[in-house]
């Protein structure tokens, strides 16, 4: 069906075919509540929807839920009657957000949440622990924590064939194991090593094609905005990541990228400025806080979110099929670590990002609800601009809550970057 | 004779400029801005004329700047007083590199270059902790016009350590302070103390260099200034019009448009 493609279909096609997606997936979230079914809830940083997929088991995403809420902008509501159940107003927005639709019995704007059977969550961040003990009390049900060992990079990361790496990947194996065991409790079926190797190829495709599309946006113009795009994009890698109808999907996405490449195609008529964005989007004006930065025809190429909220797919690892079980620690230790570490030393990681994307600026986004992703941003920024004579903006606000976040602070500061960026260009073409 | 004018439409106050050709200030002009954002900058541009004894038609290029910049209609084009007050503070004290603009809203810190394009900036958060709304509830708490702030907390001998600098409660703040028996000059000079340390460390935050400028409706103060030089341990730039500086450098980007169009025009005749 690709050869035959109309180009005027393929600009834009990702767009429209992920919101589709996006929507039959709650669909069927909504039919597996209706009916009563089981659901494993799992979180970005690492959803281990390779080994659910093989025993059928429906994926919700809890932190998609709340972030949900906050783009069709009711997120106020669920947020106030978690801190009238008495959360604080300084926890996390996903958390109460998510805590709201429990006590609203799954209700939601995309349709009914199921409730979980289990729950299965990585030590990426300190909240996804203390999260998951919320459902095991509310619903009795196990829940399981992959511990992987994070490198930090304090003595260099660790490798294929380092003592150190194969311990640390057997013990995620062991692990990894211990929830194939639980699924088997959970679900009463047989886990399948051949399904296993089913879903891995189909999680290899979709990892190879991010990896591919994240690429691409080096173009000049730059083929898609990481921020507003982008994480569209992010919600089918995470939804269908394991699926012949994920793998699809990117393999189209790679199309529609290829073309516009190819074509010149960007998303701006005038693309004066790079950026990258790191930190989380924020959701409560989604499309208003990337029009503060197009209305300066800047555009974001880069997202540090899509590195880590795809649970590090960015690396792109494949699986290899001869030894399921074995490469499927591997991939998780290799992406999730990285996830992981390069929140910790986003610096490194950007700083090699300026010259690739050729970036006009750096934009740090911490969010109040945030520790884990926002903790480091001022630390980075001042690496770099001792490093690099890179400008940057640092504009905090919040995912989830709209009381912190400010449309008239955000564009103030936006404007006068815009302003700094602006002399500094004419000044570089003066001298 | 060509004229520029900036407008700076501010939380608490609008303040308008008007420069001649040579970027002399012609006229200039300050009132509330009240409920009615697009009437105050109309009423200050007015008022502006008035003191350069001038009619609009005589103001070739208008920007406005300010939180209500996008409110000054009949402006030419807007620029953030970030923006702004960087460049008034360097063309009025060159030595500038480091400005503090301390307005009824919020406080800013702003690292220039020579020609006063902006390097780095930074801004007190979300609320009004620490800014001139602070020093206004806690003058209110007291009875004591805006004015006497300053001189009455410039006799204090034992100051007071005030803790929060949240606008909400400085009225409690202070209002518990005079209850323990303490003395009205020790209760403002703490405070003082208290809102100078949180601007030094925006002022860190972006690198305190060279000169450093003090602007913004604050610098009327004199107990502010002292603070803050006391804190910084250096002696601030301040002038008469610091409190117009927004405006001024509004005023200094609507003249380089004047002057930019003007040689255009000139090339474009030389070359036809
Ligand atoms: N005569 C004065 N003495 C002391 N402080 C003053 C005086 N006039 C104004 N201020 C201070 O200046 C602040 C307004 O500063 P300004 O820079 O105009 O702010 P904005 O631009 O946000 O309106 C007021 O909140 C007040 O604290
Ligand atoms: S604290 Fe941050 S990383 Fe952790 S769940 Fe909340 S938003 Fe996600």
């Amino acid at each position: 069906m690709t050869n035959q493609t109309n180009p005027e279909d393929l600009v834009g096609r990702g767009n429209r075919e992920g919101s589709k997606l996006f929507r039959q997936w709650f669909a069927e979230l909504d039919e597996t509540a209706q009916q009563g079914g089981q659901s494993a809830y799992v979180f970005v940083m690492g959803s281990f929807n390779e080994i659910l997929k093989t025993f059928d088991l429906p994926v919700v995403f809890p932190e998609i839920n709340s972030l949900q809420t906050a783009v069709r902008r009711v997120a106020h509501e669920y947020l106030s009657e978690a801190e009238d159940y008495g959360y604080s107003p300084d926890i996390c927005g996903y958390v109460k957000a998510d805590v709201a639709i429990q006590l609203r019995d799954g209700e939601h704007p995309m349709g009914r949440i199921p409730k979980p059977s289990l729950a299965v969550f990585t030590n990426a961040c300190n909240t996804y622990i203390k999260w998951a003990e919320i459902w095991e009390r509310m619903y009795q049900i196990p829940i399981v924590t992959i511990d992987v060992p994070g490198t930090r990079e304090a003595d260099g990361q660790t490798w294929r064939g380092d003592e150190d790496f194969e311990n640390d990947r057997c013990y995620i194996e062991a692990q990894t194991k211990e929830l194939i065991a639980v699924c088997e409790r959970v679900t009463g079926k047989k886990f399948d090593i051949d399904k296993l190797r089913e879903v891995l190829g189909y999680a290899n495709d979709v990892s190879a094609y991010w990896a591919r599309i994240l690429e691409l946006n080096k173009s000049r113009p730059s083929l898609f905005n990481a921020l507003t795009d982008g994480t569209a994009y992010l919600g089918v890698a995470n939804g269908f990541r394991g699926t012949r109808t994920g793998a699809e999907y990117f393999k189209r996405l790679v199309e529609e990228m290829e073309y516009k490449a190819k074509h010149g195609i960007g998303t701006l008529a005038d693309e004066q400025y790079r950026l990258a964005i790191v930190g989380v989007p924020c959701y409560p004006i989604f499309r208003r806080f990337t029009e503060l930065f197009t209305e300066w025809n800047g555009t974001f190429v880069a997202s540090t979110y899509l590195w880590f909220a795809s649970g590090g797919a960015n690396r792109g690892f494949q699986y290899d099929l001869n030894k399921p079980l074995e490469s499927l620690a591997e991939g998780i230790l290799i992406s999730v670590r990285d996830a992981m570490d390069s929140m910790f030393y986003q610096d490194r990681i950007l700083a090699d990002a300026i010259d690739e994307f050729a970036l006009d600026g750096i934009i740090y986004h911490p969010i109040k609800s945030c520790r884990t992703t926002s903790t480091g941003l001022a630390d980075s920024r001042r690496y770099l601009a001792v490093k690099r004579d890179i400008p940057s903006l640092y504009i905090e606000s919040d995912m989830m809550d709209r009381r912190v976040v400010s449309e008239a602070q955000l564009k103030n500061r936006i404007d006068a970057f815009f302003e700094g960026l602006a002399s500094r260009r004419q000044k570089a073409s003066i001298s | 004779m060509a004229y520029a004018a900036g407008v700076d439409v501010g939380s608490t106050q609008t303040k308008a400029v008007i420069l001649d050709e040579s970027g002399e200030i012609a006229g200039k002009a300050l009132i509330d801005t009240g409920a009615n954002v697009i009437a105050a900058a109309e009423n200050v541009f007015a008022r502006a004329l008035d003191d350069a004894a001038l009619r609009d038609v005589e103001v070739e290029y208008v920007i406005g700047t300010g939180y209500g910049r996008y409110r000054v209609t009949f402006g030419n084009a807007q620029v953030t007083e970030i923006s702004c007050h960087g460049r008034g503070a360097v063309h009025m004290f060159p030595g500038t590199r480091t400005v503090i603009d301390m307005g009824g809203q919020d406080t800013k810190a702003i690292s220039v270059d020579e020609a006063g394009n902006i390097v780095d900036f930074c801004m007190n958060d979300k609320c009004a902790a620490g800014t001139g709304r602070f020093l206004g509830a806690a003058a209110s708490a007291l009875e004591l016009p805006l004015d006497a702030l300053g001189p009455t907390a410039l006799e204090s001998k034992r100051p007071v350590r005030i803790s929060t600098t949240c606008t909400v409660f400085a009225e409690s703040e202070v209002l518990s302070w005079l209850g323990k028996g303490k003395k009205i000059e020790d209760i403002l000079w703490g405070v003082h103390k208290s809102i100078a340390i949180r601007s030094a460390a925006l002022l860190r935050r972006v690198g305190i260099d060279e000169q450093v400028t003090f602007t913004g409706g604050v610098t009327l103060n004199t107990a502010m200034i002292k603070a803050l030089e006391e804190k910084l341990e250096r002696t601030l730039n301040v002038s008469e019009e610091s409190h117009f500086m927004g405006a001024l450098g509004a005023a200094l980007f609507a003249l380089d448009e004047i002057l930019s169009s003007r040689s255009l025009a000139k090339s474009q005749e030389a070359s036809s």
